[in-house]
Order: structure tokens, then sequence, then C-alpha cells
């Protein structure tokens, strides 16, 4: 049995490379291609809402602002620190779930699968209840440590057993420690009467999103997603394989140990944010490998590209479904995402 | 010579088995006295006693009688049911990490109820004889959705693709909950948010009458199917060659787990881990013959709702925390280790 799986992927490492080639055309293509459609959608994202406003408005309100009058306020205090905190969100967590997936070689992790969600949410339930009031940059930084410990207890968990880290053991974990945080946060909540809060900051809106988050959080995010850009490299060759990548002289714990700040660091600052949206790191990733190939130096910044355009249209979705009231985009991404998780599971014969 | 040798290991194994349950249904007991001692008015033993045989003064036969027993019955057989349930998927399966909590059978009876309660303008309104009723169907058919969802023609249904289908529909259904918590007024979220948490809401007889005749149904039933379910353990290729109809008695079972899992779901919430941790652990202290595995799973199943029941009714007295918490606290540590310790 062992020495089947053994030869299969070593049979595998030697295939790929030669079978599916990066495309930088169509990486490029769609990075332009990308950025242009995400520059529309942060416009009518901007325009369209409880009061639609013309684009000629929203473009004297960003670049001659005047504060008497309200349209212009609307557009500077709450539309466009929502749609810049989807752009935000949505890199960080396709970015987080690439680097993921590349390193890891696992096609199913994502931070929603891998406890990161639910420990930053167990961590908010603790600081809700115990220390209402507490400063923004703080709960940021809880969130950050109790992601940290999620993955950290997911992914050792993983690792721990014989046979490694397969993916069905990844999501297994996963999914027993969400279920053990999110039961310790559902006693929390309901013994402190905060439930309803927590879902709502749990289910993943953007519309309470402020200045302060996006000043607090964008040095992190920016500085995070410019070393997976610098790692993109190294996650290349450690997709290929950790023994491929040694042998050509990288050194693995390194590039493994930035590997996981860097996903830390945006999958934290996300839930911060938004709360728990899963399954963007999921699925953006598998698409994007689809269209520019295998050469993480695409990847990331194309997943980058692709994600902030899910989340932003996925944002406004959430708000057109049902006007006045918000739906949460995380339940609307999740309902994307399940199908495609559900063909992933069908399709992996390999390993699972 | 030989053959006698294996006779008497199997006999001394039964024997051994059978302590560990007589142990278990002891500790049961006491668990029992000290359940029904928990909690904001005391009885002593002395007075449960007179109590039960009826000479209890008035109140302590009420406090007995209509508040604490139907409870702590319900807890026994809702332990019963889950560990149960949890044993057979493990064995059609063969797969130790089954259980009806992460197999999204809970997911879909909480949707179910959520529906329920958000199309109800108050809780009061809310018909709460309906509720076990939409949360069994919720169950069943979303049993039956991942069921079908993991099933691939030729190869049937393989084990991680069935747990990671689950956990798929899991997630889809909590997405869907939350769109539907964030409406619901607070009073109306409390209830909910209890009832997922896995607190053991039916707390009168009428609960228990409901939940009797699935388990006086189905629990002989599987434990009759004992034999068939050693067979399937040796895999599927052997099994046929014994003669058994795989597909079918999988499918049979399978639906009596599903039954057992859905109609405790109804009246306690999502309770997970207990059709986990229960097998487990009669595994591993009689072994994995399920003649004595499955009663074992039945009674170590039992205890840990009866016990979880009564520490989340002890810790933060007078409020309670859910039984379901309580399970999960103890439970998903448990499912980690496992999880470290088992091969792929």
């Amino acid at each position: 049995m062992n020495h089947q799986a053994v030869s299969g992927s070593g049979l595998d490492q030697k295939a790929k490379p030669l079978k599916l080639r990066s495309r930088p055309w169509t990486a490029t293509l769609i990075l332009i291609g990308g950025l242009i459609a995400l520059a529309l959608g942060i416009a009518i994202s901007v325009s369209f809402g409880a009061a639609d406003i013309k684009l000629s408005v929203v473009w004297t309100a960003v670049f001659h602002f005047n504060p008497d009058i309200t349209e212009h306020q609307i557009i500077r205090e709450l539309r466009l620190p929502r749609v810049l905190g989807g752009v935000m969100v949505g890199a960080s967590l396709a970015v987080a779930g690439a680097v993921m997936q590349g390193m890891t070689r696992n096609p199913l992790a994502d931070s929603g699968l891998m406890g990161i969600n639910s420990g930053a949410g167990f961590a908010l339930a603790v600081c809700f209840a115990f220390f209402p009031g507490l400063p923004f940059m703080y709960l940021i930084l809880y969130s950050f440590v109790g992601a940290g410990a999620g993955a950290g207890i997911v992914y050792g968990v993983g690792s721990l057993a014989k046979g490694g880290l397969t993916p069905a053991r990844l999501v297994l974990a996963g999914a027993a420690l969400s279920a053990l945080l999110s039961a310790l946060s559902e006693g929390i909540a309901l013994y402190f009467r905060i439930g309803q809060d927590l879902a709502f900051w749990y289910a993943g809106g953007l519309a309470g999103t402020k200045w302060l988050q996006l000043q607090i959080m964008a040095p992190w995010v920016i500085a995070a997603l410019l070393g997976a850009i610098v790692l993109s490299r190294s996650i290349t060759m450690l997709s290929l394989g950790e023994d491929i990548a040694r042998g050509l002289g990288q050194r693995t714990g390194l590039v493994k140990l930035a590997g996981t700040l860097v996903v830390l660091i945006l999958a934290g600052a996300s839930v911060a944010v938004v709360g728990a949206v899963g399954f963007v790191g999921l699925i953006i990733p598998h698409l994007t490998r689809y269209l520019v190939g295998v050469d993480y130096r695409w990847i990331i910044p194309c997943s980058a590209v692709l994600g902030a355009l899910l989340v932003v249209g996925g944002d406004l979705t959430a708000r057109m479904i049902n006007p006045p009231h918000e739906t949460p985009v995380g339940a609307i991404i999740a309902l994307i995402g399940v199908p495609f998780f559900l063909y992933l599971a069908r399709k992996e014969r390999r390993e699972l | 010579m030989q053959s006698h040798k294996i006779i008497s290991t199997e006999d001394t194994r039964r024997k051994h088995g059978l302590k560990v349950i007589g142990v278990l249904a002891v500790l049961i007991v006491m668990m029992f006295i000290i359940s029904v001692n928990t909690g904001y008015i005391r009885l002593t033993p002395l007075e449960l006693l007179n109590t039960l045989v009826g000479k209890g003064t008035e109140k302590q036969e009420l406090i007995l009688f209509q508040f604490r027993l139907p409870r702590i019955v319900i807890s026994l057989l809702i332990g019963t049911a889950l560990a149960v349930s949890g044993a057979v998927m493990q064995g059609v399966f063969r797969n130790d990490l089954a259980d009806p909590g992460i197999l999204g059978i809970n997911a879909g009876a909480g949707l179910m109820v959520m529906l329920l309660i958000s199309f109800y303008p108050t809780t009061s309104a809310a018909p709460v004889y309906l509720l076990p009723v939409v949360a069994f169907a919720g169950a069943a058919c979303t049993a039956a959705l991942i069921y079908s969802l993991a099933y691939k023609r030729h190869q049937g249904i393989a084990p991680i693709r069935l747990l990671l289908t689950g956990v798929a529909v899991a997630a889809g259904m909590s997405a869907a909950m939350i769109v539907l918590t964030l409406r619901l007024d607070p009073d109306k979220y409390q209830f909910v948010a209890t009832w997922l948490a896995g607190s053991i809401w039916g707390t009168s007889w009428k609960f228990v009458l409901s939940l009797l005749p699935w388990i006086v149904i189905l629990l002989p039933y599987v434990f009759y199917k004992a034999r068939v379910m050693n067979v399937l353990n040796l895999g599927e290729q052997t099994a046929t060659g014994l003669g058994a109809h795989v597909s079918k008695e999988q499918f049979r079972l399978l639906a009596a787990a599903v039954g057992l899992a859905a109609s405790s779901v109804a009246v306690s919430g999502g309770i997970g881990f207990v059709g986990l941790v229960g097998p487990h652990l009669a595994r591993r202290l009689v072994g994995p013959k399920h003649q004595l595995m499955l009663p074992a799973s039945a009674l170590i199943g039992a205890l840990l709702v009866i016990a979880a029941d009564t520490i989340g009714r002890w810790i933060l007295q007078p409020s309670e925390i859910p039984t379901g918490i309580v399970v999960a606290v103890i439970g998903a540590p448990y499912f980690l280790y496992l999880l470290a310790r088992t091969k792929s």
C-alpha cells in the first residue's frame, strides 16, 4: 500500500512539470483584464447601494472631496472603505490559500477548513465576552493569535500522524478543531448573550468596514502579499515535492516558516476585518492553476486579483439579493464554494 | 488442541467483555444518583428512594417525576442511540472517524429547525411538537443527500469521500443557517442557538415517548445484525465471499443508524462526538466483536451524555451549559488524538 503510494507520487513529480506548463501570456492577460474588471467592480460597488450615486459624483467625491455634500460623505465614509476592504480581504484569502496549497501540496487547504477562522473566532468571542469595548488594535492582535493557534493545532495534528499530512486528515482535523472551538465560542456566547453580535461578525460582512481597520491592516497585508511574491519561486519548487526542492538547493524549512507566517498574517487580517469568509482560498487558487499553470510566480499575483474580484462581486451580490437587508458575503461565497469542494472531493482519487 | 485454545481465549474475552459491561452499568447507576441530586434543589439518596416508591413530599415528587427523571431518561436514550449509530456507521464504512455529527446530520436537522422557527412570528407560537418531526426530516434528508453525493458508480461509497462530502454539506448548511440567524429577533435567536448547541430541551415524558419507539425498534435490529457487521468488517470482497449481500446490508444498517441519530437529534439538538467516542472506547475495552462492542458502546454513550448533562447543569448554577458543548469539549480533543494516531 505504502510502496504504491510512494511510487505513485514519484511518477507524478516527474510527469507534472512536463505535462503542465505555465502560461505566462494567459497570466498577463488575466492580470490586466482582472485589474480592469476590478476597477469596474469597485466603481459599481461604490455607486450602488441604498442611495444610488452617479459615477461622476463618485469621481468628484474621491478626487475633489466636499464634506458638505451628503453623497460625498456616504462614499468616503461607507462605500469606499467597504469596497477596499473587500479587495484587501479577497486578495489576502486567495493568496493565503495558494501559498498553503503550494506548500502542503494539498489541494484542499483553505484557511476556513484549517482551523484559522474558528481560532480567530474563538479569540474574538473571548474578547467580546470578557473585555467588552476592547480597542480594535487589540482585537486584531488577538484574532491573529487565535488564527495562529488554530492553524498550529490542525497542522500539528495532521502532520504528527504516521503517513503525514493527507488532505483528508487535514480536513478532518480542521473540522474537529472547528467543532471544539465553535462549541466553546457558543458556550461563551450563550452565557453572555452576545451570540447574535458574534454571529454578525462571524458571518462575514464588509458592511462595517472602517478606515481605521484598513489603516491598521493595510501595511501588514501589503507586506505579506509582497512576501508571498518573493517566496513564489520557492513555493513552486516546494509544490513539486520536498525532496526535489531540497535537491535543487532550497532551504525548505526556512521557506515553510516564512510561508506559514505569510498565511497567518493574511488569513488573520482578513478574519479580523470581515469574519469567517471561507472557500475563497480554496476556489481561487484552483481556478488560477487551471488557467495559468503550475508556476507560483504567476499563480500568486493572479490569485490576488481574482480573489479580490470574487469578494467584491460577492459583496455586491450580497447587497442586491435582498435589499435593504444585508446578506453576509461569507454565506454567499460558501454557497458557491461547497459545490466546488464536493466536485474536488469526488475528483480526487489518488490521495483520498 | 489448537481449536480448543482458540475457544478458550474467545471465552475469556467474552467474560472480560461482560465484566466491562457490568462495570459500565454500575457507573451509570451511580451517575444517575448524582444527576438526580444535581440541581437547584437537592435530594438525598434516602429522599430519592422514598420519592421513587411514592413516599416523598409533593414538591419532591414534582421535581423528580416532572423535571429530573424525564431529562435523565432522555439523556440516557440519546446517548445510547447516538453511540450505537456511530458504531454502526464506523462498522459499515470500516472507518473509525465516522460519526453522525461529523457526517452533517446535525447540520441538516439544525437548518430545518431554524427554518421552522424563523417562519413563526414568536417563539411561543412555534409549535414545539413539530420541532422533533421537522428535525428528524431534516436529518434524514441530509443523510440521503450526502449519501447520494458521495456515491460513485462502480466504486460505491468510499469512506473518505463520504466524510469530506459530509463536512462540505455541513459547511453549506451552516452558511445558510447564518443567513437565517441574522434575521431572527434576539429571543428566537437565543432559543435556536441553545438548540443548536445541543441542549436537551425536550424535558418531558412526551419527548421520551416520541424517542422510545425508534430505540425500541432499531436497537434490537442493530444488535441482531451484529454478526453481519462482523462479516462486513472483514472487507467487501471477503464479506461477499462469505455470502453476505454487502450493499444491501450496508444500506439497511445505514438507514437504521440514520434513524437512531435523527431521532435523538430531534430532541437534543446537535450533540456531536458521542457517536465517535463511544464506539472507540468500547472497542478498546471489549474488542472489535460487535456482539459485545455494540452494547458496550450503548452504555458508554449513555454514561457520557448523562455525565455531560450533569456537568453542564452543575458548573454554572443556576444557568446551564448545553450538553452538546460539554460533549464537544471532551470529544473533540479525543478525536484529534485519534486522528494523530491512526495511519492514513
